[in-house]
């Protein structure tokens, strides 16, 4: 058991990923079981939206949680789910975004434009489904190869910043009770959190092991404080 | 997403209904149709708060003839936000107001101040079926049947003073059975410009679909302004002030840039979040164009006359 959860074999991780694949298709099937029973209530396009918006920041801050997990865990192969996740909330972000355009507008082009470019809350929307395209697009083995680990790195820090635009996204689109983006805005607030005090912690610790700088023969020019 | 005891809802409160609507199925199965008011007392179920049925109703021609939304989508989806924000929240939580007894209370700039029970309400005017569209300010709409009488008649009762000018709605604010959040600044006011509220469009409203209002839809009594955004329409009213300021209104404290005073269906002035151009009737699928007053101009439009529409939005 402990070697499984620990070490899991190939074929486990791949029942694994069967399985959570499913699990994430839940929520997009639960809306076209309700859709075709018309069981999504008096405004189902309204209720689609809302539904698939919430999973998108719902998948964007699981992917998020993959890390801080591992970590506390140990559970390394848990590493070997996050792609499919973030894959996840960009599919449920393209599913939001098409109810909007066909559902919702009707592909009124004209209010579509002047939706995302007058209403704050559906500017950053856009925003942040536009960012997320290239991490979509390069979370791939051949892209990390291509644009190296570093630079793929690089670019996908920038879900951090999505995801805060997720946040603010729907903080600003409703009217009174902002209970509920609250409650994203913490989480999110955590996850981040978390990150940047290990990051700290890990700084603090190379600078203790920093080897001893190696004797220094010609003229010193201090650019830091001598006592630090 | 409110957190509220479940009511305790009486069954009587909500089977009458379903044995009416069963009832009104089977005769129509049967081909009893023509039948069906000669057996009257069949289709009077028995007379609960909740669920009694208003009769005789004077048909009127302000009426609209589009197709009504159905009794489902009318009470299950509301906006209530003293019972949750969320649409179904209402109908969840409503059930703990008590509507009897109930008083309203008008009073301000009027000769005769006078608190009125509800049952005096009831038999103050003849009761007319009026069949309003609703446009909320969301981009939803509804084609609701209400039941009342023009405001007008009770404000004629109590004599405004010439000094009146604007009316003051103050609604139901218990904390024992509402969200005691402050999410608005409770008590929900609103108000209407004198003139605005003498408008023979303007309906106290007691009922919809026949019966006595639904706890969820703002009973026992509440406002009908059908040519302005629904918020304007304030549920459960416990007070009605005549003023010379004008008063203020809960939305406009919340938001003033989003939710001006006047608050008119108005398809050319967006507001900031959402497009106002377009609506979606519930139980439609496409976006239908938003109509100047929520079609409602030829009655209403004379009552702005030289106003500009966009700075008193
Ligand atoms: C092209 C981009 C987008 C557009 C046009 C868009 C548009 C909308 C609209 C119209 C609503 C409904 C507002 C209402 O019912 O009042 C909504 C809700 C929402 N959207 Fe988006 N959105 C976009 C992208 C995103 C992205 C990328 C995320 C997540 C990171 C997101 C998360 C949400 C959430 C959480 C809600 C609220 C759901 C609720 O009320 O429970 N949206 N969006």
């Amino acid at each position: 058991m402990t070697t499984m959860l620990h070490a899991p074999t190939r074929t486990q991780l791949a029942g694994l990923k069967a399985a959570l694949f499913l699990l994430c298709l839940v929520p997009a099937v639960r809306l076209v079981l309700g859709w075709q029973a018309d069981t999504l209530g008096a405004n189902p396009i309204e209720t689609i939206t809302r539904a698939s918006g919430d999973w998108t920041l719902r998948f964007l801050l699981i992917t998020l949680c993959v890390t801080p997990l591992r970590r506390l865990t140990g559970l390394n192969w848990l590493l070997r789910l996050r792609r499919m996740l973030g894959l996840f909330a960009y599919a449920y972000g393209c599913a939001h975004f098409m109810t909007y355009l066909w559902l919702d507008q009707f592909f009124d082009w004209m209010a579509i434009a002047h939706d995302i470019l007058k209403r704050p809350f559906i500017t950053v929307g856009f925003a942040a489904l536009v960012l997320m395209t290239p991490l979509a697009l390069t979370s791939n083995a051949f892209s990390i190869r291509k644009l190296g680990g570093r630079r793929w790195q690089a670019l996908h820090r920038s879900v951090y910043g999505i995801a805060i635009l997720g946040v603010v996204h729907f903080w600003w689109l409703v009217k009174a009770d902002v209970r509920e983006p609250m409650l994203y805005a913490f989480a999110l607030a955590w996850l981040l959190i978390v990150r940047a005090w290990w990051r700290e912690v890990e700084r603090r610790r190379q600078l203790a092991a920093s080897p001893p700088v190696p004797a220094f023969k010609g003229k010193v020019i201090r650019i830091v404080p001598a006592d630090k | 997403m409110l957190i509220l005891r479940t009511p305790e809802l009486p069954s009587s409160e909500i089977t009458p209904r379903e044995l009416f609507e069963g009832r009104r199925r089977f005769l129509r199965d049967a081909g009893l149709v023509l039948a069906a008011g000669a057996f009257g007392g069949l289709a009077s179920a028995p007379a609960t708060a909740a669920n009694a049925r208003l009769a005789p109703l004077a048909a009127s021609p302000l009426s609209t003839n589009e197709e009504k939304t159905s009794y489902k989508s009318v009470t299950t989806y509301n906006n209530y936000y003293e019972f949750g924000t969320d649409k179904g929240d209402p109908v969840d939580n409503a059930g703990r107001l008590v509507t009897r007894p109930w008083t309203v209370r008008v009073e301000g700039l009027v000769g005769k101040p006078r608190t009125f029970d509800i049952d005096e309400l009831m038999k103050l005017a003849p009761l007319e079926e009026r069949i309003y569209r609703m446009r909320c300010v969301e981009g939803w709409s509804m084609v609701i049947p209400w039941v009342g009488f023009p405001l007008s008649a009770l404000l004629k009762q109590v004599e405004p003073l010439g000094s009146a000018k604007f009316v003051e709605f103050v609604t139901l604010y218990d904390p024992k059975v509402m969200s005691r959040l402050p999410v608005l600044d409770w008590p929900y006011t609103e108000g209407l410009r004198l003139d605005e509220a003498l408008h023979p469009l303007t309906l106290l409203t007691l009922g919809l679909y026949g019966e006595v209002l639904p706890n969820q839809n703002g009973a026992p009594v509440r406002l009908v302004v059908p040519w302005k955004y629904g918020f304007k329409s304030a549920k459960s009213i416990v007070t009605i002030r005549l003023t010379e300021k004008q008063p203020a209104t809960a939305w406009n404290k919340a938001a003033r840039h989003e939710y001006g005073f006047y608050s008119n269906v108005n398809p050319q002035v967006d507001h900031p979040r959402w497009s106002q151009a377009t609506e979606r009737r519930i139980g439609e699928f496409r976006k239908r164009p938003t109509l100047m007053f929520n079609g409602y101009a030829e009655q209403v439009a004379s009552l702005y006359q030289g106003m500009d529409l966009r700075a008193n939005f």
